[in-house]
Formats: C-alpha cells, sequence, structure tokens
C-alpha cells in the first residue's frame, strides 16, 4: 500500500510539473525566437552607431497591412528604400482614424527573412506603443533605423512588415476590471 | 445469494451487483474494462456517421448536402471523436480488461479512481456533442484547434469545447497514473519488469506519454480560454502573442499523442502474431527498447507538423532527421513481427487476419510518413490530401485494425463465448477491401493537390473521390457486421475453453472463459510453472 501511495504521489507531481512545463513554453519561446530571429521577430528600440559604415547597399521593402477589417488607414511614406549598411535612415508612417469613433490600435513588427530580423535595429520607432485616437485624427510617426554591418553576406533584400491590429475592445476591457 | 439475509458485505467477494447500479458504482476491472470498449464503440458508430456526412458531401464536386459551415463542424468533431473517443478509449479499456489478468494481480490498484476516470469521459462528450445544438454551431476549427482560428474566429461554443478536452484530459491522466502504480506495484512474484508481456511494456510506456502531454494539452487549452475570456495575449499578435507559439504547444503534445494511439496496438499484435505463428515473439528485448526509443524520440520531432511555417533551416533540417530517426525503432519492430511468423506453424483465424493486415497496412502508412517527413518536398504535401491519406493508414488500418484485431482475440476470453469465424473472415475482407478502397486513392488525388478540409474540389479529382466514398461507405457498413458479430457471440455464441487458441501464451489463458469475477486475488506463482507468460 506505501509503494502504491510513493507512485500516485510521484506520479501526481509530474502531472503537475508538465502542467507547468506547458506555461513555461511560452517565456521559452519568446527567447528561443529572439536568439535565432525565428517568426522574424524583432525587439523594441536599439541604440547602436557604427563607426565601420559598410558599403553594401541593401534593398529594404515596406508592407502595411490592417488586420482583419481593421478600417483605420495606414501607410508608410515609402514603400521601397536603398540603404548603406551601418547608415541611420528615416520615413514616416502615417494612421488616420476614418471612423467616427474613438479607437485605440496597435502596430506589430515582423522583418523577413527571420535570419535578417536581428541585424534591422531600429533606433526611434512605435513598435511597442498603442495609438489612441480621436474620430478623424491623423497622426504621422517618424521611424528610423540603421542596417547592421554584420547582415550576412547572401542577404541582399530585407523587408520589413507591420499589421495594425484593432485593440479597443481590449482596452476598455482591461480598464474595466482595473 | 445468502449475503444479504446473513448481512455480510462479503458480496463484492462473489459476484457483479444487479442493475445499472452495477456499472455506476463498479470498482471491477473488467467491468471498467467492458464499459470502456462499449463507449468506445458506440464513439465509432458516432465519429464514423460523421466520416460518412464528410464523404457523401465529397462524393460529387460542388456543394451539395450540407453547407461549408456544418462540413467544417463535421471534419473537427470526427477528428476530436476518433482520436479522443473512439481509440484512446478502446486501449484504456483493453488496458483495463488485460493489465491485472496478465501480471497477476487481482484488480487495478486505485479502483475507485479508475471508476470516476471513466464515468467523467460519457460527461466529456455530452458537453461536446451538445454544441451541435448551441447558437454558433459545434466547434469548426479542425481537430488541431489551431489559434487564432480557434479563439479570434471561434464560435462562442468554443468555451464548452475547452471544459470537455479538460475533462477528457483529466480522464487519460488519471487512468495512466492507475496503470503505471498496478504495473510498478502489483506483478506476481517472479515477473520481473523483461518477463512482462509486451502489451504490458507498450501500455506502461503509453501512460508515461500520457502523463508527460495531456497537461500541456491542458494547458494550451487554458491559454485558448485566458484570451478568449480574460484578455490575455498568449496567442493574439496584436496583444504581442505569437500564433504559431500554438502551433508549438499544441504539436508538443500531438505528436506523443500519435504515439499514445499506437503504442498499445504493436502491444496487441505481437501477441497475436505469436500466438498463431505458435512461436514465442522474434527479440523481445528488442521489441522492449524499440517501444522505448520510439516514445523517447517522439518528444523532439514535433516541428515537423509544421515546416511551412518559417522556420529557420537548421530547424527543419533537426526535425527532418530525427522524423526519420524513427524509422528505425518501427522498422526494427516490423522485422520482428516478420521474423516472428517465419517458419511458424500459421493458422489464419480472424484476430491473425487483421493482425497480418496491420502489419502491412501501418507499414505504408509508415513510409508515407517518411515521405512527409522530408521538409523540402512536405511544402508541395502540407495540408493535401496526402498527408490525410498517411495519418488514415496508420489510424484505421493502424490502430483501429489492431483494437478490432484484439477484440476477435479476446472477445471468447472477455464474454466465455466464440464468435462466428465464418462472419469474422467476411468482416475481415470487406474491412480490407474497403479500407484501401477509401484511403489509397487519397494519395493520389493529395499528391494532385486536392486540399484537405474543404468542402468542395476541382473536377478533376472527381472520380477519385468517387471511388474513395464508395470505399468509405462500404467500410461504415462493415463496422455493423462487427457488431451484429460481437452481438452474436454475446447471445448465441458456442461456449469457449480457457485455454481458447492453441498457441495462445501468458496468464490470462490459465483462467477460465470467462474469468471469474474477481481473478488472482492469490498471485499465481511464476516459478512453479503455473503459466508459462
Amino acid at each position: 500500500m506505501n509503494n502504491i501511495r510513493k507512485s500516485v504521489s510521484k506520479l501526481f507531481l509530474a502531472t503537475l510539473g508538465m502542467f507547468l512545463f506547458g506555461f513555461a513554453l511560452v517565456p521559452l519561446y519568446d527567447v528561443f525566437c529572439e536568439i535565432t530571429g525565428l517568426n522574424g521577430k524583432v525587439t523594441g528600440p536599439t541604440y547602436g552607431e557604427y563607426e565601420n559604415v559598410g558599403n553594401r547597399e541593401i534593398k529594404i521593402t515596406f508592407t502595411t497591412t490592417n488586420n482583419n477589417d481593421m478600417p483605420w488607414f495606414f501607410d508608410s511614406s515609402k514603400s521601397q528604400m536603398k540603404v548603406k549598411t551601418g547608415e541611420q535612415n528615416l520615413l514616416d508612417y502615417v494612421f488616420t482614424n476614418t471612423t467616427d469613433k474613438p479607437m485605440i490600435a496597435q502596430a506589430i513588427p515582423s522583418v523577413s527573412p527571420g535570419k535578417g530580423a536581428q541585424y534591422f535595429h531600429k533606433t526611434e520607432c512605435f513598435c511597442f506603443e498603442q495609438q489612441y485616437l480621436e474620430p478623424g485624427e491623423s497622426i504621422s510617426i517618424p521611424l528610423k533605423f540603421v542596417i547592421d554591418p554584420d547582415l550576412p553576406s547572401d542577404i541582399s533584400s530585407l523587408a520589413l512588415g507591420y499589421t495594425l491590429f484593432d485593440i479597443t475592445k481590449e482596452q476598455i476591457s482591461k480598464q474595466a476590471s482595473n | 445469494m445468502s449475503a444479504v439475509i446473513e448481512g455480510h458485505h462479503d458480496d463484492h467477494h462473489h459476484g457483479p451487483a444487479k442493475g445499472i447500479t452495477r456499472w455506476l458504482f463498479t470498482t471491477n476491472h473488467k467491468d471498467i474494462g467492458s464499459l470502456y470498449l462499449w463507449f468506445s464503440f458506440i464513439m465509432l458508430f458516432i465519429g464514423g456517421a460523421m466520416a460518412m456526412v464528410i464523404r457523401a458531401e465529397l462524393f460529387e464536386p460542388g456543394s451539395q448536402i450540407v453547407s461549408p459551415e456544418f462540413y467544417n463542424q463535421m471534419v473537427t468533431n470526427h477528428g476530436l471523436i476518433m482520436v479522443f473517443g473512439v481509440i484512446m478509449p478502446a486501449f484504456v479499456g483493453f488496458a483495463n480488461w488485460l493489465v491485472p489478468m496478465q501480471i497477476g494481480a487481482p484488480d487495478m490498484a486505485l479502483p475507485r479512481l479508475n471508476n470516476l476516470s471513466f464515468w467523467i469521459l460519457p460527461a466529456a462528450f455530452g458537453v461536446l456533442i451538445s454544441t451541435f445544438f448551441m447558437e454558433g454551431g459545434a466547434p469548426n476549427f479542425g481537430w488541431t484547434f489551431y489559434a487564432p482560428l480557434s479563439t479570434e474566429y471561434a464560435p462562442p461554443t468554443v468555451t464548452y469545447f475547452i471544459f470537455a478536452v479538460h475533462i477528457m484530459g483529466a480522464s487519460s491522466i488519471m487512468g495512466s497514473i492507475n496503470v503505471i502504480t498496478t504495473i510498478l506495484n502489483m506483478r506476481a512474484p517472479g515477473m520481473t519488469l523483461m518477463k512482462m508481456p509486451l502489451f504490458v511494456w507498450t501500455w506502461l510506456i503509453t501512460a508515461y506519454l500520457l502523463i508527460a502531454v495531456m497537461p500541456v494539452l491542458a494547458g494550451a487549452v487554458t491559454m485558448m480560454l485566458m484570451d478568449i475570456h480574460f484578455g490575455t495575449s498568449f496567442f493574439k499578435a496584436g496583444g504581442g502573442g505569437d500564433p504559431v507559439l500554438f502551433q508549438h504547444v499544441f504539436w508538443f503534445f500531438g505528436h506523443p499523442e500519435v504515439y499514445i494511439m499506437i503504442l498499445p496496438a504493436f502491444g496487441i499484435v505481437s501477441h497475436i502474431i505469436e500466438t498463431f505463428s505458435r512461436k514465442p515473439i522474434f527479440g523481445y528485448d528488442s521489441m522492449v527498447y524499440a517501444i522505448a526509443s520510439i516514445a523517447l524520440l517522439s518528444f523532439v520531432v514535433w516541428a515537423h507538423h509544421m515546416f511551412t511555417v518559417g522556420m529557420p533551416i537548421a530547424g527543419e533540417l533537426f526535425f527532418m532527421y530525427s522524423t526519420m530517426l524513427i524509422a528505425i525503432p518501427t522498422g526494427v519492430k516490423v522485422f520482428n513481427w516478420l521474423s516472428t511468423m517465419f517458419k511458424g506453424s500459421l493458422t489464419f483465424e480472424t484476430p491473425m487476419l487483421f493482425a497480418i493486415a496491420f502489419v502491412a497496412l501501418f507499414t505504408i502508412g509508415g513510409l508515407s510518413g517518411i515521405m512527409l517527413a522530408i521538409a523540402p518536398a512536405d511544402f508541395q504535401y502540407h495540408d493535401t490530401y496526402f498527408v490525410v491519406a498517411h495519418f488514415h493508414y496508420v489510424l484505421v488500418p493502424g490502430a483501429l485494425f489492431s483494437i478490432i484485431a484484439g477484440a476477435y482475440y479476446w472477445l471468447p476470453k472477455w464474454t466465455g463465448y466464440m464468435y462466428d469465424e465464418f462472419l469474422g473472415k467476411t468482416h475481415f475482407w470487406l474491412s480490407f477491401i474497403s479500407v484501401n478502397l477509401t484511403f489509397f486513392p487519397m494519395h493520389f488525388v493529395g499528391l494532385a493537390g486536392m486540399p484537405r478540409r474543404i468542402p468542395d474540389y476541382a473536377m478533376q479529382f472527381a472520380d477519385y473521390n468517387m471511388i474513395v466514398s464508395v470505399g468509405a461507405f462500404l467500410f461504415g457498413l462493415s463496422q455493423l457486421l462487427f457488431l451484429y458479430v460481437v452481438l452474436k457471440a454475446i447471445f448465441y455464441g458456442k461456449k469457449a475453453t480457457g485455454q481458447v487458441w492453441e498457441g495462445a501464451q501468458g496468464l490470462e489463458w490459465t483462467l477460465d472463459s470467462p474469468p471469474a469475477y474477481h481473478t488472482f486475488e492469490t498471485p499465481p506463482n511464476l516459478e512453479a510453472g503455473e503459466a508459462k507468460g
């Protein structure tokens, strides 16, 4: 009987441990993605200046997408740029709330190919900020970025995509619960 | 029974209680085994009826019978019911009946937990099936319930689905704790681990797999629940989460789950092949090591289900090679079965026919699995009918055939009555022909590019789909014959002997057919040669 009790408690603890492990996969996955650049995940603003400005020319494509039926107008001032590695570059993104209600939105970035994500340094951006706009309001936000001269030589072009999500509902329910 | 008159509380020493309470309150491993097996049988016909709706819709191109929305609900619930409601409970039923009898134990280690783990299962499926009658309809996002299909775009009934999965998971985990505890603590003296029957070995390892991954599945659906109702962003890209994370968590559960559904089949088939070859299994030790290595490898191959999500090359290579590695222990098993049959005194009773068909057809499913494991080729096969053909070959003529084979093999032991051999063989040949008619052409339409989970298809796939549908209807009808054969054996069958099969080895065959309600209350003495198991 004693042995049975011992087996059961060990197995119960193992079950509990695996349940927690399931949740531990979430931060583990984020760390793993950051190290490998998996899924083109990018970090927030970084501050880097390069003395050895490279002379490689990289083609950067900018795309903007509205998730689902997000009604805002969302676009970048340039759709394509040719930049030198290590140089500071600037472009603007325009957000317009075309509806008659105040809304909150968030744009989520992604770089492809994923391998290049960690060499795409944004020195000033709106990456992880929420935009609150009154009906009809419009803003333009600058994005500054540098391409790391260490960018692997087999990459000659990168694409930076932003997807705009409507998070008004989530924000309201979050405030209600606070 | 005089127990009542004398006021003794000893009726559980003699026989089962009468009426419905016998089944509701039973803690007897044989009763609970039968409950699991009948539950699984009923669910087979419910899930099968859904498959018939799917094949009727796909009989001709165009939208014919059901709406696309309802078709999606059919596909989703067919998958969920067949995986969680048919294959898994059937194997748990086998484990309940056989594990105590094969290791010489009086019952399972935790009989009350055993009762609970069965009776929450009908509740779980009641919850799941009730969603068909609710506003918004049943879950429609596929049995893999990828986020955001199952979160942001899901019907409101997804919450019922989540709780149903929680309950199924709890049932499996309790069952596994019970099986492991029984096997580790209650073996007859003299039965060392390396003398255990192979079915017991496969279940020991399966139970460990279940304990390792069912909690992860519970975690995944809990995260979905929180995303839907509590404003978290585990899988919501808009809040900084990642839908691809869902696929990683799901397949970390999902791939070991695939082996949970096939390892006990390996055990059943091993017993049947050695019985009807009248030879002990070839390479017992290598069989055990093969099962263990398949189980270990199953934890490091999950991302081969998602080659197309955009992984780094190194990741694709790792998951491709680790997946291919599984072919080695699986090949060991297949060749051991062939070597067991080689120069054996073979006879071909119904269980043996199903077992041989299992070896042949499961191998076809395994080989198409190797094709899918080739990462660059998978971009062509991904989400086509080739994948559908592959996993149906390993699950229908694989897992399901082994369950049918085991049912024929142990039915005389369980019920005490022989089934009708002629009808059994008829059932086999009908199933064998129709299963191939159903699933083999799916390889061709899949390679030609027919996508899965879509209720309509392009004209060039019409002929093959009609053949597939005819095969599916025939396979569905053949299983009604199986039900008839089982019922006929129970009500009109000839008495079976204790030994039943001439070549059968193992402790369960030393008992009467049917065995007494309580068996091995004093453990058998293995050293004295009471059993050859």
